[in-house]
């Protein structure tokens, strides 16, 4: 199971830590008070502090403070009581300032942990630290040929840069490991996790070492990495990539480099190695930050269920597969869908339901589970009818797909086509005896002893019934039938 | 009472309540002083409509009988490194002399709803990096002062521009701001009072910043009582700053009654200098007489980290001022000086929008950050700083003030002391460690050096205690009765 | 004037070490802090920041093993606002004092900050 590249000198391990920056859902900015929405004019949502104006101060944001704590207790966290914003100092464009206010010595969040659910079982990645920090705002280079354009209206839009240990060791960790940090935070309400809209970017820190070396080797750094399968694929090529340095005869070179998703490949972003040097000292226009423990502790009272706890209950109360409950709760609308759904009363047909023929329905058509053209309550009713024998699984699929194309309520849908199951024992009785009758030789064949008839015996009735008929009951009167007679 | 311009504010106050002149006529005045003062190269940008706009507006409100505080209608200079609306602001910088705010300072915003006639923006040492008003991009601000000898002395600095205006009575008061002496040093330097609150008293929103942990605003008058006056109208609780005290604001004028009996005086003794004037020596001792003779008791106290405090302030302030003058960087604002790639327009915009002493801070203070100093210098200055602060602290336990010199030498010639800096840094060593320490500070004149140049008197207090600032200050005032006048007045009187 | 504190340890740092800034390290501070200098004005600079540094160089007589630096000289906690929008919404006041706009086909103004191709 463990994913290994396999080189002519051997087999090589994958080290990765990522650095995932999250924006924190607010309103106003960290440290000014212009909007936050995305897709905006540009420079619409610009304050005279965000454009740095001389003698322009930073306040900070006392949701932005909270949606840290927040998300630092939905990771298992310490939160620091004390921490400190510091200026990270280099000069770009998009960094009006000259210097991104951000935590460094001090962060506002300490160790914590994630736990991945892995085919292979359960894995836990810690985190290294959570801190607050700026934004910056957008260049954009393709609008002329001799010239880059400014737009800062992400200047100073809050941000959690979230650290993880080089504790992941393949791809697929690094996938399930953004997954998961995302839907936490969705359950949190602290970041959407919009990787297409930049409120989620990665950067991957990849090395690689020979199974069984002890030390780490030089890593380099893949920036701003913008989608789920993206992480994967750069980690892979990047990985191989050096594996491939390595056993050439030379050595990997600690640098910053960049994912091109067309190619599929990692290229270095600095032609030359430029000199970094932050000079990063705590901000002189902010205070320390100092929480108190009972504000974290208010703060904890009110989390919501997270998905771990959430999966626990899936199969501890409703009687769910433990994959199945990992599926349900990847993300809070669909947890949400099913506990919905699971109301009609039969908790495991809901998640067979949703996971098999909804996700399905919603695949094909890429929708989100929001989107999804059958709602929970009708799902509900769907399963319901189901679990009390109206209809037959199979007649269910058909109802579904009426649901899908047309809408409409199943129980409606199943009156007006009149696809209530047969229930009526004398009626299919009657049918029985009607086949024995008029098919002799397959009586016979099943007197003989060839019980595989009972098959063609079960599909005549379904056949003469539009599959109305409830299976069970057709089989146990067949028997009694068949077999007494 | 010769003109409009040689009153008081309090003085002008009563008599523009009394009717004895209007807001416009006392404008006037000043502004026509102005005008006539420019070869002081006080003000960099003058503001005569907007003055007499307001003025007319002053008049109107005390026909109403709702003058709006002590200040309706006083004419001042503010320094060019608060942000006006609609008026340029250079802080005395070339790469900010096509800027016009489009908004305005707290401090500037406070003085305007008390009513106070904005005559203009002054001259000021670049960025407040200065002691002698040399490094403004705009030129050497001269001192109303002067000498037989013919030359023109520097008006002390930063803040020269609001303290010449002040000394040769071209405003009644003179927004200043003060970093590691630049209010109080050029009052000495230019026979005025000058004064810097406590470090939260004043908000810098809307101040051009030099260094954030040091820079406080304060008045500059020719009175102590105007200085309590006009600090009223500067102070206030501002949301918009985060170092901003939320902190009840007493009547700093009331605070002057001249009652200092069984006051404890702390005279620190490393404050007296190896190789100081004595002149200095003799104006120092000679305050220590006036304050025992009105009653109070003077104390020898020590404060050995002291001599520490000037190479502290050098690690700290350039540090944050490095920081702080990144964003002047060509792209939102100011001037820009094109080259082919973005690094060459970012260094050509710098390396010719600011003035070598703005170039050489910013360079000591991008040399402490760096990686490899910043524990060897930075830290240990922010460690220095906590030992400054609680020997403060400490002595402040047994003592109610501390009185020192304000300078250790009259105004200098232009030209004098300009190729060492650390020989210029000098010139704020008593001044600094009150600011390393967030403390509020006064100087008031004392008397003349043996040439007949302005000296001043410098006290201290403990955080917030203004009230105690000003006591001390006005019975200094009476009993040094500081009558001389600049010899510039002469000529214009 | 006699600088405080410093007459035998000047003499010290002659005789034993002396803080040299030297040119490379002034074009290297030049380049942190994004400002040309010229060839002569290295020269100096490295000259005066020499002497600078010499002159702080007396703060390691003071041994500072035990103390905080100093975070603030306000004791007060740290004040905050709430996440409310009422600030931002104007491009045009934070673009009114741009050194150079780029504009469309019929010259009008964009509501872009511009600066030198960036190249990545
Ligand atoms: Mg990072
Ligand atoms: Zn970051």
């Amino acid at each position: 199971m463990t994913y290994l590249i396999e080189g002519e000198t051997g087999d090589w391990e994958v080290v990765i830590g990522l650095e995932v920056h999250a924006q924190i859902i607010s309103k106003a900015k960290l440290f000014s008070s212009a909007a936050t929405e995305f897709g905006a004019e540009p420079n619409s949502q610009v304050s005279l502090v965000d454009a740095a104006m001389p003698g322009m101060l930073p306040v900070i944001n006392e949701v932005c403070i909270e949606q840290a704590v927040r998300t630092g207790l939905g990771l298992n966290a310490k939160i620091n009581l004390h921490s400190v914003f510091e200026r990270k100092n280099y000069f770009y464009p998009d960094l009006p300032q000259g210097y991104q206010i951000s935590q460094f010595l001090e962060p506002i969040v300490g160790e914590g942990v994630i736990t991945l659910d892995m085919p292979e079982g359960p894995r836990d990645i810690g985190v290294e630290r959570l801190h607050m920090e700026q934004d910056a705002g957008k260049s954009l280079h393709d609008q002329d040929p001799k010239r880059t354009f400014i737009d800062l209206n992400r200047s100073g839009v809050a941000l959690m840069e979230i650290v993880s240990k080089p504790d992941l060791r393949s791809p697929a960790e690094a996938g399930t490991y953004m997954r998961k940090l995302r839907a936490i935070m969705r359950y949190l309400g602290t970041c959407d996790g919009n990787m297409e809209q930049g409120s989620l970017r990665c950067d991957a820190n990849v090395s690689v070492r020979p199974v069984g070396e002890k030390e780490l080797r030089t890593r380099t750094e893949i920036k701003n990495i913008n989608s789920v399968r993206f992480v994967m694929a750069a980690i892979e090529y990047e990985a191989e990539r050096q594996v491939k340095i390595y056993e050439d005869g030379g050595s990997v070179v600690q640098e910053t480099r960049l994912y091109d998703a067309n190619k599929g490949e990692t290229w270095n972003m600095r032609s030359k190695e430029e000199a970094h040097d932050y000079r990063y000292f705590p901000d002189p226009d902010l205070l320390p930050v100092d929480l108190t423990q009972e504000f974290v502790d208010e703060i904890k009272a009110s989390l919501p269920e997270l998905p771990d706890a959430k999966k626990q209950r899936f199969v501890n109360d409703f009687g769910v597969a433990v994959d199945d409950a990992a599926t349900l709760v990847a993300d809070k609308e669909t947890a949400d869908y099913f506990e919905a759904v699971a109301e009609s009363g039969n908790a495991k047909l809901a998640a067979n339901w949703i996971i098999q023929e909804l996700f399905a329905v919603l695949n094909k058509d890429s929708l989100g589970i929001a989107e999804s053209p059958v709602s929970s309550d009708d799902l509900g009713k769907l399963v319901g009818l189901i679990a009390d024998n109206t209809i037959s699984g199979r007649i269910a699929k058909d109802v579904f797909e009426v649901m899908v194309t047309e809408g409409g309520d199943p129980a409606q849908i199943v009156e007006n086509k009149g696809l209530k199951q047969i229930t009526d024992t004398g009626e299919i009785e009657a049918m029985i005896d009607a086949l024995i009758n008029d098919n002799p030789d397959q009586t016979q064949q099943y007197r003989d002893g060839n019980t595989k008839v009972t098959g063609w015996f079960v599909g005549q009735i379904m056949k003469a019934t539009g599959g109305k008929a409830n299976p069970q009951m057709v089989n146990e009167l067949l028997k009694k039938k068949l077999g007494l007679g | 009472m010769n003109s409009l311009t040689d009153l008081t504010i309090a003085r002008s106050r009563d008599g523009l309540d009394k009717g004895d002149f209007s807001a416009v006529e006392l404008a006037e005045a000043h502004i026509a002083a102005v005008e006539a003062a420019r070869d002081l190269n006080a003000f960099i940008t003058e503001t005569p409509e907007l003055a007499l706009e307001r003025a007319m507006a002053s008049d109107e409100r005390r026909a109403k009988g709702a003058a709006a505080s002590a200040m309706d209608g006083i004419p001042i200079a503010v320094k060019d490194l608060y942000c006006t609306d609609g008026v340029a602001t250079t802080a005395g910088s070339h790469i900010l002399e096509d800027f016009t705010p489009p908004y305005e300072s707290t401090v500037t915003q406070n003085l305007k709803e008390a009513g106070a006639v904005m005559l203009g923006k002054t001259n000021m040492d670049e960025f407040a990096m200065g002691s002698a008003n040399i490094t403004s991009y705009h030129g050497n601000v001269i001192n109303p002062w002067k000498l037989d000898d013919g030359k023109d002395r520097v008006p002390g600095g930063s803040s020269g521009g609001s303290a010449a205006a002040v000394a040769g009575h071209l405003a009644l008061g003179g927004a200043g701001s003060d970093t590691g002496g630049s209010i109080r040093q050029p009052a000495s330097f230019s026979g005025i009072v000058g004064m810097k609150p406590t470090y939260g008293r004043c908000s810098r929103w809307g101040m051009v910043a030099f260094a954030s942990s040091l820079d406080q605003a304060g008045p500059m008058t020719r009175t102590v009582e105007d200085a309590a006056i006009m600090l009223q109208s500067m102070v206030s609780h501002d949301k918009k700053d985060s170092t901003s005290v939320d902190q009840s604001i007493p009547d700093f004028a009331a605070a002057l009654t001249s009652n200092i009996k069984d006051l404890k005086v702390g005279v620190p003794k490393e404050y007296r200098l190896d190789g100081m004037p004595g002149e200095i020596e003799t104006l120092w001792q000679q305050g220590i007489e006036w304050l025992k003779a009105a009653g109070a008791e003077p104390v020898e106290i020590s404060l050995p980290y002291t001599k520490y405090a000037l190479p502290t302030y050098y690690i700290v302030a350039p540090a944050e001022a490095s920081s702080n003058l990144a964003r002047y960087d060509g792209v939102r604002y100011g001037l820009r000086v094109e080259g082919d790639s973005l690094d060459e327009m970012y260094e050509n915009t710098r390396g010719q929008g600011f003035g070598a002493e703005v170039r050489r801070r910013i360079m000591i203070g991008t040399y402490v950050l760096s990686a490899g100093y910043y524990d060897a210098y930075y830290v240990k200055a922010m460690k220095l700083r906590t030992l400054i602060l609680q020997e403060f602290q400490q002595a402040f336990e047994g003592v109610d003030v501390m009185l020192t010199p304000t300078a250790p030498s009259p105004a200098f010639a232009i030209g004098e002391k300009m190729d060492d800096p650390v020989q210029m840094y000098l010139n704020d060593v008593f001044t600094v460690p009150a600011s390393l320490a967030g403390l509020p500070a006064i100087s008031v004149p004392g008397g003349l050096s043996d040439e007949g140049l302005p000296l001043g008197l410098h006290l201290i207090t403990k955080p917030f205690d203004e009230e105690t600032l000003f006591r001390v200050g006005g019975v200094l005032e009476e009993a040094a009765n500081f009558t001389a006048q600049p010899s510039y007045l002469e000529g214009v009187a | 004037m006699h600088i405080p504190g410093d007459s035998f340890r000047r003499l010290k740092n002659h005789l034993t070490r002396v803080k040299v800034v030297d040119k490379a390290t002034v074009l290297n501070i030049a380049k942190l802090a994004r400002i040309k200098v010229s060839e002569s004005e290295t020269e100096n600079l490295a000259g005066e920041l020499t002497n600078i540094f010499d002159w702080i160089e007396q703060l390691n007589e003071v041994n500072t093993d035990n103390v905080e630096p100093m975070t603030s000289v306000v004791a007060m906690a740290m004040p905050s606002r709430t996440d409310e929008v009422n600030d931002g919404a104007d491009a045009e006041r934070v673009l009114q004092n741009a050194p150079d706009r780029p504009a469309d086909a019929q010259g009008n103004p964009l509501a872009f900050y511009v600066v030198p191709k960036v190249v990545e």
